[in-house]
This record gives structure tokens, C-alpha cells and sequence, in this order.
């Protein structure tokens, strides 16, 4: 039994259908992410789990207790929102005790948890003032805080970062990190920034149109993208999509043959796929001396490394280079990669071949 | 002179002429009153009094006559101000409780809920005169000052709910979602959230229902008994009482007694009501 067990969950508004049988199971510690464009109901199965909304049917269970309709309150769930929803009338003491207040905590007790969480955020000299006064990043902290007070079952962010400029979200992200290293208090954050899923998540689900495309670590997500969709929306630059044609074991685009491994054309044979898109991750191309010929058409360098777009018969490719390249718009050059490192998904399904 | 400077002259003369114009009759009602007979008599409307005095204002306190009975205004004063205050705070604190949940505690049919309590802000208060007697009969509330106080908080519930429900729209719905994680209860929420962050709306609301309430004169001469006449009423029996002299001096103090808290309220609390109906979302 997990710690949060999503079960078949099914959200319905008239005619349409916002989940549409979400199953996610993760284990007591975990830190999971749900990600995806706008839209894609990750919001909704948040507000689900925190008992703002819900489902239409399905159920979902924290540890053993089946919490589907139980009231928010009675969930013992934390949420940092977006806005941080901090109360304007109170100081951040205040702000951070009140759950504890609610839960008619004793006032020593309370006061000895603002000061361990205050500690822990260092937000310590800001406890008097109140929200109005704080800067953005502050009052992120404070609103960790204030979940954190508590000791919740189960920690919800939703969109936490996205209302701070880069660098400062950089900061957070790697509090939120440490934060969750120290505490190991079970956590769902929801985001549609891919790098926030890849470094936080110790399981990442990616959403789409209500459905989960793909539930498992960063690393399978990455290196074994199951449908055309995650391959897309995981990593940046994004995954090269090639359309190519399967026949008889050989892959080819309109123009170019391309390569496949045994295991690939043997699982292309087994599956029965025809049109098909062939993905190559910018990181598995490189330049060689032969290969795929092609024409520089952009070259942009972020310092420990360089993107660089080409043109090739098989279509534009970006590759991802460590350093910086000597080469220039316009010159004629070779990429090159291992057969095996290329992902292959059914170009109807969208499914991921082998 | 410069151009911008000519053009702030002449909207300063506009302004203070249309200020002169309406300040006269106000002028003339407070200079009036603390004139003698004689004087009212003798002088020119806009005339100073020469030796002024509170006498026209002591009796139209506490002499002067209103049909039959001869006690002045302050029985009728007393009345409304037992019959504003609970209203006042009735209706303002009902609508307070309304809009939060019009606003943040959504229900089906709550939209057509809030639409229907709308109708009641447009609806003439004549509509309600006949229905409204026969229910305060019913009820046993028939030409009394608890009447007159439920007949004020039933027809001030639209508007004091409009003015919270649209002030309370504005607050973030994730601060409630917040207090309910946080495990605070419906009433909580509003105790502890809601209304500290409603002081420019109560303020509004609390002078809007003073006033109405307090200048309301269908009702009051409609719904009232003969010892639970408000002052609108008592302040139309005075002036239109007729005795062998007009006396203008006890008519103008008459009127500037009933006029007195509303102005007073006006004064204390006139900035706020400005600040409150342009105050727009609670900034978190």
C-alpha cells in the first residue's frame, strides 16, 4: 500500500472530460511531480488530492485512509499555492501558527514550531512584519513555512515558482529540494516547467488531455520517453522528431536511410509499424567526419555549450555540443549517432516502438 | 501667465462658484436658525444675525409643536436613532454574511440566488407598502419601531449583499482554500479571514444604511405608531403644523437637527467612503 494511491479517477464537467482515469501510486517519502501544458487537468487532480474539488468517480486513498470526500480539513494535507495565498491581516508568525491554532494546538507548542520552522527557512527576523511587506521570494518562504508547521502527511505545491524571476526561482527550486531531503515528508508538486519535474521528482507524471502519458523516475522518462508527446515536452532543446517510413526492417525518410539496431528493427517487425517518427535527443548527435551531411543554419552558444541547427536530407535537426564550435552559419558539415540512442514511436499512436 | 496655470484658475473659479451655489441654502438654513423672529423678520435672507442665539434650536428640541403635541423633535430623534442602529448593523452584518457566501461558498442556483437579490436593489420602495403592512401585522410588528427596524434590514439586504458580494469577489479564492487546509471552518474562514480584510466595505456599507435608514420617510410615516414616529416624520409634522407665525428659525433648526448625524457621519467617516468604493482587490 502507498502512502497516496490514486485510483481510477474520473473528472466529468458536462461533456467534458477533464481526468479521464488518472492511476498513480507512489510510496511514503516520495516526491512526486505532475506535469504538462495548461490544460491538461494537472491543477484539477491536485485540488482533487487537497480536497478542493471532486472526482466524478475513483477514488483516492493516503496511506490507509480513503480521503476522496473527506472535508480539506480533515485530510492533514499542507498546500503552497501559486499566489501563496498568505493571510494580508496577519504577520507571518501569525500566518504560519494558524494552522496550529485551527488545531487548537497549545500556544507554547505553536510558538515553538514557528521558531523551529523560521529557523529551518531563516526567516526568522521577518516573523512581525506582515505579508504585504515581504518580497516575493520571502513570502514563498513563508508560505513553506506555514505549511511546514504542522508536520502534514502530505505536502501540495501548486506552480510554487512560477510567479519569481529565474534566478530567484533557481534559488527555491533547490530549497524545495533540500527542504524535501531533509524532511521526507511525501509531496506532490504540480508544474509545467520540465525542469522543475526532471530535478525534483523522484517520480514524474506526465499529463496530457487528462490522461497520463507516462508515470515513472526522471530517468525512465528521459532516457525511454513512452509516447511522442513526452519525448516532445521532456528536455531542451527539444527531442528531433524525423517522419520516416518502416519497410521490411529498413527505416528511411523521403530522402535519407537511417539507421536501426537489431533490437529495434526486431521490435518494428513484431509491432507491424509503417509510418513512424524517428527521435533523435539533441545530445546523441554529434559532428564527425562522415555521416549524415547537412548545412549549418543556426548556431546558438550558452557558453558550456552550443546548440547548433542543420539542415539535412532527413529533415532540421538540432544537436547539443559540449563547448563552444568553430564552425559558421552556412558551412557544410556531418552529424553522427549511435542507431541505439535513437527513439522510434508509431506516427499514428504516437505509442513508442521497442 | 502660463497656459497650465490659466486653465487650473478658471476649473478653480468653476469649481468654487458651484460650491458657493450649492453652500447658500445651507448658509441660509444654519444663519436662519440662530436668528431671532424679529430679525428673520426685519433683515435679508443672507444677512448675518446680529446677536445670535441658540433659542430656535432649544425649541425645536424641545417645545416646538408637531400636530397636538408640543414636545419638539427630540422623542422623534430618539426613535430614529433606536430604530437606524440595529438596523444599520442588522442589515450590514447580514449582507456581510451573504456576499461571503454569494462570493466564495458557490452553491447551485447561487448565481440565480444573487440575481433575484439584485431585483430587490431596483425595486421602488412603494412596491413593498401594502405587502409589507400586512406581513407586520401578521406578525404582531404592525406600527412599531421593531417593525420599522425589520422593514429597513429586509429592504436594505440587497444592496449591503451587492456591496459585499462585489468586494468579497475580489479577495483570492486561494486565501479560503488555503484557511480550509489550514482546517478553519466556514465561520472560522470569515472571522478570521473575511472580515479583517472587509473594513473599507463595512465602512461604505455602514454610512449607506445610516443614511437611508436615517432619511427614509415613506416607511417611517407608513409603518410607524403614534409614539414610534422617526424624525423625517416628526421634522414634516413640525413644519407643516400651522400656528398664527411661521417661524423659520425653529423650521431651519428643526432641519438642521434631523440632518446632523448623518453629516456627522459624513465627516468622520467621509474618507473611507471615498477610499472604500474605489478600493479594488485586497493585495496579498
Amino acid at each position: 500500500m502507498g502512502a497516496l494511491t490514486i485510483h481510477q479517477v474520473r473528472k466529468r464537467f458536462g461533456t467534458t472530460d477533464i481526468l479521464k482515469g488518472i492511476d498513480i501510486e507512489i510510496d511514503a517519502g516520495e516526491f512526486l511531480i505532475l506535469v504538462g501544458p495548461s490544460g491538461c487537468g494537472k491543477s484539477t487532480l491536485l485540488n482533487m488530492i487537497a480536497g478542493l474539488d471532486a472526482p466524478t468517480s475513483g477514488s483516492i486513498r493516503l496511506g490507509e485512509r480513503d480521503i476522496t470526500h473527506l472535508p480539506s480539513k480533515d485530510r492533514d494535507i499542507a498546500m503552497v499555492f501559486q499566489s501563496y495565498a498568505l493571510y494580508p491581516n496577519m504577520s507571518v508568525a501569525e500566518n504560519i501558527a494558524f494552522a496550529l491554532e485551527m488545531r487548537k494546538v497549545p500556544k507554547a507548542e505553536r510558538e515553538a514550531a514557528v521558531q523551529r520552522v523560521a529557523a529551518m527557512l531563516q526567516i526568522g527576523h521577518l516573523l512581525d512584519r506582515k505579508p504585504g511587506a515581504l518580497s516575493g521570494g520571502q513570502r514563498q518562504r513563508v508560505a513553506m513555512g506555514r505549511a511546514l508547521a504542522r508536520n502534514p502527511k502530505l505536502f501540495l505545491f501548486d506552480e510554487p515558482l512560477s510567479n519569481l524571476d529565474a534566478k530567484l526561482r533557481v534559488e527555491m527550486r533547490a530549497e524545495i529540494k533540500l527542504l524535501h531531503q531533509r524532511t521526507r515528508t511525501t509531496t506532490v508538486y504540480v508544474t509545467h516547467d520540465q525542469v522543475e519535474a526532471m530535478t525534483l521528482g523522484d517520480r514524474i507524471a506526465v499529463m496530457k488531455d487528462g490522461q497520463v502519458q507516462q508515470f515513472g523516475t526522471p530517468d525512465d522518462i528521459y532516457t525511454r520517453p513512452a509516447t511522442r508527446f513526452v519525448a516532445e515536452f521532456i528536455g531542451s532543446p527539444a527531442m528531433n522528431l524525423l517522419p520516416a517510413r518502416h519497410q521490411l526492417g529498413v527505416v528511411s525518410t523521403a530522402q535519407q536511410a537511417l539507421q536501426v539496431d537489431d533490437a529495434q528493427r526486431q521490435a518494428l517487425q513484431a509491432a507491424g509499424t509503417g509510418d513512424l517518427l524517428y527521435g533523435l535527443r539533441p545530445e546523441s548527435l554529434g559532428f564527425a567526419d562522415q555521416g549524415l551531411p547537412g548545412q549549418l543554419t543556426m548556431i546558438e552558444p550558452t557558453g558550456p555549450e552550443t546548440y547548433v541547427t542543420a539542415d539535412t536530407p532527413a529533415g532540421r535537426l538540432t544537436a547539443r555540443v559540449p563547448g563552444a564550435v568553430r564552425h559558421r552559419v552556412g558551412e557544410a558539415v556531418h552529424l553522427q549517432w549511435l542507431p541505439g540512442q535513437a527513439h522510434l514511436f508509431d506516427a499514428t499512436s504516437g505509442l513508442r516502438v521497442g | 501667465m502660463s497656459h497650465h496655470t490659466l486653465h487650473r484658475a478658471l476649473l478653480m473659479t468653476a469649481l468654487g462658484l458651484f460650491a458657493l451655489w450649492f453652500l447658500t441654502p445651507l448658509y441660509v438654513m444654519v444663519t436662519t436658525s440662530l436668528k431671532t423672529m424679529d430679525q428673520v423678520r426685519d433683515g435679508s435672507l443672507l444677512s448675518l444675525p446680529t446677536s445670535p442665539g441658540v433659542s430656535a434650536w432649544l425649541k425645536a428640541w424641545s417645545q416646538a409643536c408637531t400636530g397636538t403635541d408640543c414636545g419638539g423633535l427630540k422623542p422623534f430623534f430618539l426613535n430614529s436613532l433606536m430604530l437606524t442602529v440595529p438596523a444599520v448593523l442588522l442589515s450590514t452584518a447580514i449582507g456581510s454574511l451573504n456576499g461571503y457566501v454569494l462570493a466564495k461558498w458557490r452553491f447551485r442556483g447561487s448565481e440565480l440566488m444573487f440575481a433575484m437579490l439584485l431585483f430587490g436593489v431596483f425595486m421602488p420602495m412603494q412596491v413593498v407598502l401594502l405587502p409589507m403592512s400586512q406581513v407586520l401585522g401578521w406578525l404582531g410588528l404592525a406600527s412599531s419601531l421593531s417593525g420599522l427596524v425589520l422593514v429597513h434590514v429586509v429592504a436594505g439586504i440587497p444592496s449591503t449583499t451587492l456591496f459585499f458580494r462585489n468586494y468579497y469577489v475580489g479577495l483570492p479564492d486561494e486565501l479560503i482554500k488555503a484557511a480550509m487546509l489550514d482546517g478553519a471552518s466556514f465561520w472560522q474562514i470569515f472571522r478570521r479571514i473575511v472580515l479583517p480584510l472587509s473594513t473599507p466595505i463595512m465602512v461604505v456599507t455602514l454610512i449607506w444604511q445610516f443614511t437611508n435608514i436615517w432619511n427614509d420617510f415613506l416607511y417611517g410615516v407608513v409603518f410607524s405608531g403614534a409614539d414610534s414616529k422617526p424624525i423625517t416624520v416628526g421634522l414634516n409634522n413640525l413644519a407643516n403644523t400651522s400656528s398664527s407665525v411661521k417661524e423659520y428659525n425653529v423650521d431651519m433648526a428643526a432641519a438642521l437637527i434631523a440632518a446632523l448625524p448623518t453629516l456627522l457621519v459624513y465627516v468622520l467617516a467621509g474618507k473611507y467612503f471615498v477610499r472604500g468604493l474605489t478600493a479594488g482587490a485586497v493585495k496579498g
